[in-house]
């Protein structure tokens, strides 16, 4: 059911962990989907130096979360606020059409992250 | 251990034995005629499917015109459920089946839901077993049919199906119980449990897979689901699947023959395979009872991750098993089975099914055991739930 890319990405996950004193983290999903991802970031002149995961769920939703936290790395935080689940999926090679709501969480994890640094940044 | 690939999921199938296989193939090629037909060539095809019938109706004590085959499982469940609905339902719409019943039971029950019949419920307690005190109290005048499955797909347990008949006759409901997981695993007496309809499969005792059979008691009016043949005594349409059925009652005499020496070969690996999982794996819990339980089912449910990405990480290993978690099933549903027997969201949808063969070693079972540690530790250093836990040493 998963393409190479997916399982590859799911055997060897990128980005896991949790930034110390991140400059912002996004968590969505919960245990009762099925879904948890939380990515945190490390943010410096608006650009995003590092970025982790911290992910319980599919097969599915560990490629996208190991794929988007590499993808977002070097971006700046606008760039990074344009990458869709689409994107995600497309870097991913695919995903089977019941794992694209993996794909979506990744999106609004990052944005969420996004959320979190522009809140503190406007403290 | 060389990495090869492990089959832990005999509860989704079997291979076929080569006693089946062989019995069968006569039956594709030299031995074709359609049993239907009055010449010679069909006679031959009719004189197997009576000898397999014969066969599975002594080991059920049934009488062999008691016995319809069917395309499996899935179709006997839906033709009990659908033709007693049917057939009886001028003495009453009510029908209680179990929450823990395979999908061809729980789907088909809300289809005659929208008919208008009365679906109820029977509880089950945290290990699976049905509730009998509130089953008695939920049938009455017009119940027609209570439905239970002898033993779980999913979490093992068996299920008191003597005593759940008792109490469908006392209000005048027939019985019927879903056997696919039990026939050829355990001792299966229909006179004795009491049942009046009861669910047969061949692909999971080492037969081939499109084949099954529906007991349905002699006297036990039923409806047709597949009409416009006279085949199975009128009761069921469709050209008789005969290499299937030869195939089937092969299969089904084999696991008889062997019943008490698999039981207890099968038992013992998994019985080895639970104690080692709950002493070496942290945060991890049974779902299903020790005792009352299908030799091969081992049923877990681990902490804090999730089941089809510990179904992966084990593919990857070589150890195929199954997931009762959303994903890998195609909906964002957890378990219904382990929901009814109340585990957590979270816990129901990190949960894997292992469920052995007799084919399979203790090697088989230690490697495993080996992997999942690692697995799972794998997995819990991803999880943002794992965290909390603070610094937990593995074993």
């Amino acid at each position: 059911m998963y393409n190479e890319k997916v399982m590859e990405a799911f055997k060897n996950p990128k980005n896991v962990g949790e930034i110390e004193n991140a400059s912002g983290v996004g968590t969505v999903g919960n245990a009762s989907c099925g879904d948890i991802m939380q990515i945190s970031l490390k943010i410096e002149n608006d650009i995003i130096l590092d970025a982790k995961f911290k992910t319980f769920g599919c097969a599915a939703a560990i490629a996208t979360s190991s794929t988007a936290t590499d993808m977002i790395i070097g971006m700046t935080v606008d760039e990074a606020l344009q990458v869709t689940n689409k994107k995600v999926v497309e870097c991913l090679g695919g995903l089977p059409s019941q794992k694209i709501h993996c794909s979506v969480l990744a999106e609004e994890a990052i944005k969420k992250a996004i959320e979190d640094y522009k809140s503190k940044q406007a403290k | 251990m060389e990495k090869k690939a492990i089959y832990f999921d005999h509860a989704a199938t079997t291979p076929v034995c080569q006693e089946a296989l062989q019995k069968m193939i006569p039956y594709f090629t030299d031995v074709f005629g359609n049993p239907n037909s009055q010449h010679a060539f069909g006679r031959e095809s009719a004189k197997a499917v009576d000898e397999a019938r014969d066969e599975i109706a002594s080991i059920i004590n049934a009488k062999p015109s008691e016995v319809y085959f069917t395309s499996g499982g899935t179709e006997s469940d839906n033709w009990a459920l659908r033709g007693i609905a049917h057939a009886h339902k001028d003495k009453g719409n009510h029908i209680v089946i179990s929450p823990i019943e395979h999908a061809a039971m729980l789907v088909t029950a809300k289809a005659l839901e929208k008919e208008g019949f009365k679906i109820d419920y029977m509880k089950v307690d945290s290990q699976g077993f049905v509730d009998l005190q509130h089953l008695k109290s939920i049938v009455g005048e017009g119940t027609i049919l209570v439905g239970c499955m002898m033993a779980n797909n999913e979490v093992g347990t068996i299920e008191p199906i003597k005593e759940i008949a008792e109490i469908a006759h006392s209000v005048g409901a027939y019985c019927f119980t879903d056997a696919v997981q039990a026939a050829g695993v355990l001792k299966l007496d229909v006179k004795e449990l009491g049942v009046d309809l009861m669910s047969m499969s061949s692909h999971k005792i080492y037969g081939p897979k499109g084949v099954g059979a529906l007991y349905v008691r002699n006297g036990v009016k039923i409806g047709s689901i597949l009409t416009g043949g006279h085949q199975e005594r009128m009761k069921r349409g469709g050209t008789t699947n005969v290499p299937a059925i030869v195939g089937f009652g092969e299969a089904f005499k084999i696991a008889n023959r062997d019943l008490d020496k698999n039981f207890e070969y099968v038992s013992s690996l998994r019985d080895h395979f639970i104690d080692r999982v709950l002493n070496e794996v942290p945060f991890v819990k049974l779902n299903g009872p020790r005792q009352n339980r299908l030799p091969a089912n081992a049923d877990f449910s681990f902490e804090f991750i999730e089941g089809e990405s510990i179904l992966f990480s084990l593919d990857l290993a070589g150890i195929c098993v199954s997931s009762g978690s959303a994903c890998s099933s195609g909906s964002l549903e957890p378990s219904h089975v382990l929901l009814a027997l109340g585990l957590e969201e979270a816990l129901a949808h990190g949960s894997i099914r292992f469920s052995f063969g007799k084919h399979n070693t203790m090697e088989e079972v230690d490697y495993a055991v080996e992997t999942i540690k690692s697995a799972v530790q794998r997995l819990r250093d991803m999880s943002p739930l794992f965290k909390a836990q603070g610094d937990i040493k593995y074993v």
